[in-house]
């Protein structure tokens, strides 16, 4: 039995960075650049609900709801501030400044909120399940986890096939010139993609520090980072790639803790990646991509 | 009341001035060809007239309505579709989600049914291969997919930049058929080539455009007798 809840466990976490590496996949086929402040908006939703529920005793269900307006927001005006007028600059350039973001949204929270740890309360109040006559103990947040990434998903792929704005991220995608002959407007189409992927972001924050509730300003740079694995190990830009690529790396994560050693289950996790990279660069469902001459 | 009505335009490429002032005009009904040589600034227009590029100078009217400000995204429900050098189909979307795209702003959706079956008949090609990625098609069917793509807009003019490019005999003389008919089926068209024998072949008047300087302009069929175009264009 220990097998299979460490696996619901790994499949949880792995939720959450599918959720986060949705981000990163959706920004980087519209926008092509890797946005590395993606996991501090974690932790800024995190603060969000802290604020909310522990600070002001309001409900989770408001600071869930205000960790989502204030990181699609944030999101929207990070892209609008910083990456937006480096539209045609090089991409060394773009990713220059979106680790920039990521140490200032980072040092904003020190400022703020200091350094010190603070204690989330989560924001999931369903019992423990226990199956297999008290054998197999699964807690409620593990459940939640999964069954919100699984309607996120969903809901992410019929948003993209069947609706307007989805079809306009997909054309903005492959060829923003074609697209704008369209009548597309570019623009706020990656607009509404830094949105997604920011509001996302937030849904993992909550679902996270649920899970681990202990929140600093750098709560979400480690599992940014682990997200951007997750996100080039299905094969960066693919959306479907990113929901396996973040669920593998979940069991693995937790497998290599539970078997292994937990000291070194984070450098697996970055082996992986360069093991991926050696044998297929494009990842799992990654597309190769032909330079047209 | 010329139908698009373009003066002194300049646009910049980089550093360097691609169209130095250039104007010229395209009346309702027209085939219009505009040829030159290879960096005459020809694709530069195209560009410029539907925004994908800005220019630095001068007015692009269509209908009388200046549009050289106007966002790119806005100009395609205005009546002017383009169908790009390159084709640029969406590789990874199917050959019906493509011509879909070409009607993105539109939502009048038993108009569009009816448009998407005059492109099938103009195209019997794209209706069998509708299913198919658009990647997977050979060039000259990704050449009518671009074309169907933008009469899938329904504009009142389309600009076609390179059609015959990199196509075979065979193609390059089905595409010139298929634009007479996209002509005398009453869309306007601004057509760029570097094949001037058969743009002009088809066009009512032609531009001669050299190093972003229109330097001769007049009747086709002039224009195709004219002994430096000839000597300069038509390999003659």
């Amino acid at each position: 039995m220990g097998f299979i809840s460490y696996l619901i466990d790994g499949i949880s976490l792995g939720s959450v960075y599918a959720l986060i590496a949705l981000g990163y996949t959706m920004v980087y086929g519209i926008a092509k650049m890797l946005n590395f402040a993606h996991g501090d908006v974690i932790m800024i939703g995190g603060y969000t609900v802290y604020t909310i529920v522990s600070t002001m005793g309001l409900s989770p269900w408001l600071g869930m709801a205000a960790s989502v307006v204030v990181c699609t927001v944030l999101g929207v005006a990070v892209e609008k501030i910083a990456y937006k007028p480096l539209r045609m600059a090089s991409p060394l350039a773009v990713l220059i400044t979106a680790i920039g973001v990521s140490y200032f949204l980072q040092n904003m929270g020190l400022l703020i909120f200091t350094a010190s740890p603070k204690a989330f309360t989560s924001v999931v109040s369903i019992s423990n399940i226990k199956l297999a006559d008290g054998a197999l103990n699964i807690s409620g947040v593990t459940l939640v986890t999964i069954i919100t990434c699984i309607i996120i998903m969903i809901a992410l792929m019929f948003f993209i096939k069947k609706t307007k704005a989805g079809r306009a991220m997909v054309a903005v995608s492959e060829d923003k010139g074609a697209a704008l002959l369209m009548g597309i407007d570019v623009n706020s189409t990656i607009s509404l993609t830094f949105a997604i992927g920011s509001g996302l972001a937030a849904v993992a924050g909550f679902l996270l520090c649920s899970a681990y509730p202990t929140l600093t300003p750098y709560t979400g740079a480690m599992p940014g980072i682990k997200a951007f694995v997750a996100a080039v190990f299905g094969g960066i830009g693919s959306i479907p790639g990113a929901f396996i690529g973040g669920i593998l790396l979940g069991i693995i994560e937790i497998l290599s803790k539970a078997y292994i050693s937990s000291q070194l289950s984070d450098a697996i996790v970055f082996l992986v990646l360069i093991l991926v990279l050696l044998i297929k660069p494009t990842g799992i469902l990654g597309k190769e991509i032909h330079e047209k001459v | 009341m010329a139908l698009l009505e373009v003066k002194d335009l300049k646009v910049n490429y980089g550093v360097i001035q691609a169209v130095k002032g250039v104007s010229f005009e395209v009346n309702e009904g027209e085939v219009i060809a505009l040829i030159g040589a290879n960096g005459a600034g020809k694709t530069t227009i195209l560009h410029t007239l539907t925004g994908l590029l800005k220019a630095e100078n001068g007015t692009i009217k269509l209908e009388g309505k200046d549009i050289t400000k106007i966002p790119g995204h806005k100009i395609v429900s205005m009546g002017m579709a383009h169908v790009p050098e390159g084709r640029r189909v969406f590789a990874q979307l199917s050959v019906y989600e493509n011509l879909q795209m070409g009607a993105f702003t539109r939502s009048d959706k038993k108009e569009i049914e009816d448009n998407l079956q005059m492109v099938y008949e103009r195209f019997p090609r794209l209706e069998e291969r509708k299913n198919q990625m658009a990647g997977t098609l050979s060039g000259g069917e990704q050449q009518m997919l671009a074309m169907g793509r933008a009469l899938m807009s329904n504009p009142k003019i389309i600009l076609m930049d390179e059609p015959s490019m990199g196509l075979s005999p065979i193609f390059v003389e089905e595409i010139f058929n298929i634009i007479e008919k996209i002509s005398s089926a009453g869309t306007t068209v601004l057509l760029v080539e570097q094949n001037a024998k058969k743009a002009l072949g088809i066009s009512d008047r032609g531009y001669v455009l050299e190093t972003g300087n229109i330097v001769l302009e007049g009747d086709s069929k002039m224009l195709l007798n004219d002994e430096t175009v000839k000597a300069a264009y038509l390999g003659e």
